[in-house]
């Protein structure tokens, strides 16, 4: 065959997507540093308690606000711990309750909204109230109302924040579900006998679902900002836990008095996560939904 | 107009009614009972049912609603535990700091971002537009109590140029008599510019770390609106008709790009007022923000839900009043309405 006819032809699924997304990262090479980092990320998540060089709890009175050296890579706090140890294996309790938040709220929101855009009627009123309920709030207020009365806890962190992002979800799930209802597959698969709850679940969610798998990385960095601005202001994750929020609250005070390292290694992961996150978002998006970049 | 202004107050009553009813099942039908905890560990059976029907609780809920309406009616939001002292007193005195820290860190913000939104929008492609973009999403990556300690220890410790960030106004000073509750207002009201000085000194960190972040969605959105209407018909009429490049911009493109913005600062008024919080927090500012987060890890239940209401309903009405001046900016609006 010819040289000239290989690129016309059209490729399977899979492989299309393949090379879509090759060309995106190569056009985007922002995008393939936030895979990177990612990468990382899920790495110190997974195997972070089993490689650091020290216990995150274990303190040693005898180096007590040691500044960052080769010994401690990130320095030690007021008891003697190892910051380097403590960041690294806080990635695991961080991306946990993103992760779990984000899927959660997939599981309330998306369900909501893709019901509401294809039954209309009485649910898409239910549905679109709650949602503009919670959005009548400033969200990290009412996600701290929530965690103040559903109790103290990292659960409640997830549910606040699952809670905080469903209008986001239900609104997106509902606006595609909505173009779908009447698209001529659906026409197809009722004329065929399936019900409304089997057309609902095989039919418009499959399609659906990869806006929404965009739109939980994009909130993936939110929700890790949520939790750790939480648990900053004493909610949730208790010391000495190690986790980024909290130890930048533990630090705080020695902010003042030069101390820098203590707050700032802590910070400095939560924001490369959370700016991998956001970046990740917009590559996966621009992968998914060309038409929506910017 | 005032018709208008009317029928879209109106809309706001759904609205408000659903952020009371989502305050008061917060505390009421969740797990954990008010009654064991107000007793105390040494409660008798006895005792706890004498407390849950001293604070209403044996009611059915739908009588507990009446009634707890009535008491939001007569501007009570509750007795705070740990002072004693009626919610509504404390919310009250230490609104202004929270509202003056607001607006402060809200004007940094669109100073900074609607000319950066323009200047990338106008000069699409080049430097300026590559910052804007790298500013906007560091911006919202920045976790702000991060931002905050990271400003204190520059300008504070390593500079020396800002005040040790400790409140509204350093210990040497006294605040000015309250006309307004804003410092920098009341002191140059009194005439006293050593304070409004020193005022200001105390409110730049805080109210720059808040403008970092919600610079983003106000910069984002500037440009994209810009973008857009210099694309315009209107736009290339007025340029072909010969107008500087100034007149274009400002006169023609500036105004009509201006509306999205103005529907922005809803969400970026979101963002503000969670942020303000955390913010409070670092700074020891003595706002809202610090007043519930005190209250918060003391298992105070009042001055939360106090705190969550007062935010709530000051949400409802700063998107109230955005719509309407959205109506007055853009007359369209106003004809469909």
């Amino acid at each position: 065959m010819t040289d000239i006819a290989a690129p016309i032809r059209p490729a399977s699924g899979a492989s299309a997507l393949y090379r879509h997304a090759r060309y995106v990262i190569g056009e985007n090479p922002v995008t393939g540093l936030a895979f990177g980092l990612f990468v990382l990320i899920f790495i110190a998540a997974l195997v972070g308690p089993w490689i650091v060089p020290y216990s995150p709890l274990a303190s040693d009175t005898s180096e007590t606000l040691k500044a960052p050296s080769l010994h401690h890579l990130f320095g030690t706090d007021q008891l003697g711990r190892d910051i380097f140890s403590r960041v690294v294996v806080a990635t695991q309790l961080d991306f946990c309750i993103a992760i779990f938040s984000v899927v959660l709220v997939f599981l309330m929101g998306g369900l909501a909204g893709v019901a509401a855009g294809y039954f209309g009627g009485w649910t898409d009123q239910v549905v679109g109230r709650i949602a503009d309920t919670v959005m009548a709030f400033p969200l990290f207020v009412l996600a701290m109302g929530i965690v103040a009365a559903l109790g103290n806890t990292v659960q409640n962190i997830v549910l606040a924040t699952a809670i905080i992002n469903f209008p986001l979800y239900a609104r997106v799930a509902r606006a595609e579900a909505n173009v779908r209802r009447e698209s001529g597959f659906v026409e197809a698969a009722r004329l065929s006998g399936n019900r409304e709850w089997r057309i609902l679940f095989f039919h418009i969610l499959p399609n659906v679902f990869p806006i929404l798998v965009v739109q939980m990385s994009l909130t993936m960095g939110y929700a890790i900002l949520n939790a750790a601005g939480l648990s900053f202001i004493g909610l949730g994750v208790r010391p000495p836990t190690p986790e980024w929020g909290i130890m930048v609250a533990e630090g705080a005070a020695n902010i003042i008095s030069g101390e820098w390292w203590i707050a700032f290694f802590p910070g400095a992961a939560l924001m490369i996560a959370v700016f991998c996150f956001n970046l990740l978002g917009d590559g996966l998006r621009d992968i998914v939904d060309p038409r929506r970049r910017t | 107009m005032l018709g208008t202004i009317a029928k879209r107050t109106m809309t706001v009553i759904p609205t408000l009614i659903g952020v009371i009813v989502v305050t008061f099942l917060l505390t009421r039908v969740l797990p954990g009972d008010p009654a064991v905890y107000f007793a105390g560990p040494a409660a008798t059976p006895q005792s706890i049912a004498d407390i849950r029907k001293s604070l209403g609780l044996d009611k059915p809920l739908p009588e507990q609603f009446v009634v707890y309406v009535n008491d939001l009616a007569h501007g009570n939001l509750g007795n705070s535990l740990a002072t004693g002292q009626p919610v509504m007193t404390e919310i009250e005195s230490r609104l202004p700091a929270s509202a003056e820290l607001t607006l402060f860190g809200l004007i940094i913000s669109m100073v900074i971002a609607i000319p950066l939104g323009i200047l990338a929008a106008v000069k699409q492609g080049s430097w300026i537009d590559h910052t804007c973009r790298v500013v906007a999403t560091a911006g919202v990556s920045l976790p702000v109590f991060f931002t905050g300690l990271l400003l204190v220890y520059v300008f504070y410790f390593l500079l020396g140029w800002a005040p040790a960030p400790l409140g509204r106004l350093d210990v040497f000073y006294t605040a000015p008599p309250q006309v307004t509750g804003f410092y920098l207002i009341d002191s140059l009201i009194a005439g006293d510019f050593e304070v409004f000085r020193a005022a200001l000194a105390q409110l730049i960190l805080p109210g720059l770390t808040l403008a970092i972040f919600s610079l983003a969605p106000i910069a984002r959105m500037t440009r994209a609106s810009m973008l857009a209407v210099l694309a315009s018909d209107y736009v290339r009429t007025a340029r072909a008709s010969g107008l500087s490049a100034y007149r274009v911009i400002v006169t023609y493109a500036f105004r009509n790009a201006m509306l999205p913005v103005i529907t922005t600062l809803g969400m970026v008024f979101s963002f503000l007022l969670g942020a303000n919080v955390l913010v409070e927090k670092v700074f020891a500012w003595p706002g809202i923000g610090s007043f519930a987060v005190e209250a918060l890890i003391a298992s105070d239940y009042a001055p939360v839900q106090g705190f969550v209401l007062t935010m709530a309903v000051m949400y409802v009405a700063l998107n109230l009043l955005i719509d309407i001046l959205y109506g007055i900016v853009d007359p369209r609006v106003r004809l469909e309405a």
